[in-house]
């Protein structure tokens, strides 16, 4: 059987390229590399998921990260005019701490992954899936859980007023269409007829 | 998924470890920090899809769903928070997000 080497091959390449993309993340100099180099991430856990057999979530993670968030951070990126090199400073001074953080960080957790003796518990034999990946998730999604997808709406709803609400902000020397001054206008405000005596001006 | 359960764990525990590098290293850029909290949130993801395509349950994705979604909402309204208060004050700098006042 050559599919489950090949699967083997794809899981580490796209671990590897995930790692490498969320390291560039966090180093880049300039933050317009560090949210290409998000994108790059999240495509790579997209491809992650495939793997793993959840394609409903590969997808809204490309369509909802990529699409919409990623190009969010962008356009911000992009609107504001920083100085980010000034950002930068004290990176080297923060750097040995949060190495130091980092390595304690991940040895006690890729020990408790890896330690044998607090493996997880053996495996159930992998269920045969006869449906699709979208259509279980679904028959999950708006039964048991149709009251959390409902409040994720309102959590999405309140997210998108709430932004609405704090960017929008009353500008200065805008002309906007007005109906009622328009509708309330009188023949004799605008039209005035006068006699005109040929050869002379008014 | 003929890969251990162990290296999708370690795959998550050490995303997870870049985030939380990315929070110290750029404490005074407030977009690679919001940009940091999405790879935490990814490692967490990583972490519910695998054990969800161990077991054979479809709820770790239904939960993963979950997470995107606020995720997502955060999101949004950090970088709003962001646009106003650049608007506000001229800078980012974490450094000057210390004064509470209107």
């Amino acid at each position: 059987m050559l599919a489950p080497l090949l699967t083997q091959i794809a899981f580490y390449l796209f671990s590897a390229a995930l790692l490498a993309m969320a390291s560039g993340v966090i180093l880049a100099r300039n933050p317009v590399h560090s949210v290409l180099f998000l994108i790059m991430a999240f495509f790579n856990a997209a491809c992650l998921f495939i793997l793993m057999g959840a394609e409903f979530l590969a997808m809204i993670l490309l369509i909802v990260y990529i699409g919409a968030v990623a190009v969010l951070f962008l356009f911000v990126v992009m609107m504001l005019d920083i100085d980010f090199v000034a950002l930068r400073e004290g990176f080297w001074n923060y750097l040995p701490i949060g190495l130091a953080l980092g390595v304690v960080l991940a040895s006690e957790l890729i020990l408790l992954a890896a330690l044998p003796t607090v493996a997880l518990a053996p495996a159930p034999p992998p269920p045969e899936i006869l449906q699709p990946n979208i259509e279980r998730l679904g028959e999950v999604l708006y039964t048991r859980y149709a009251h959390f997808f409902q409040m994720a709406g309102i959590i999405l709803l309140i997210a998108m007023v709430g932004a609405i609400v704090l960017t929008l902000r009353p500008r200065e020397g805008i002309r906007r269409q007005e109906a009622a001054r328009q509708v309330s206008r009188k023949r004799e405000d605008s039209v005035e007829i006068r006699k005109v005596q040929s050869g002379e001006g008014l | 998924m003929p890969v251990p359960m162990a290296h999708i764990l370690i795959l998550s525990a050490m995303l997870f470890t870049i985030g939380i590098l990315g929070l110290f290293l750029n404490r005074k850029n407030v977009l690679i920090l919001l940009m940091s909290i999405e790879l935490i949130l990814l490692s967490a993801n990583i972490n519910l899809v695998g054990f969800s395509a161990r077991g054979g349950d479809v709820v770790g994705q239904v939960f993963a769903m979950f997470v995107l979604t606020v995720a997502a909402a955060e999101a949004a309204i950090g970088l709003a928070i962001l646009v106003v208060y650049f608007r506000n004050r001229g800078s980012i700098a974490v450094d000057d997000i210390s004064v509470m006042k209107g």
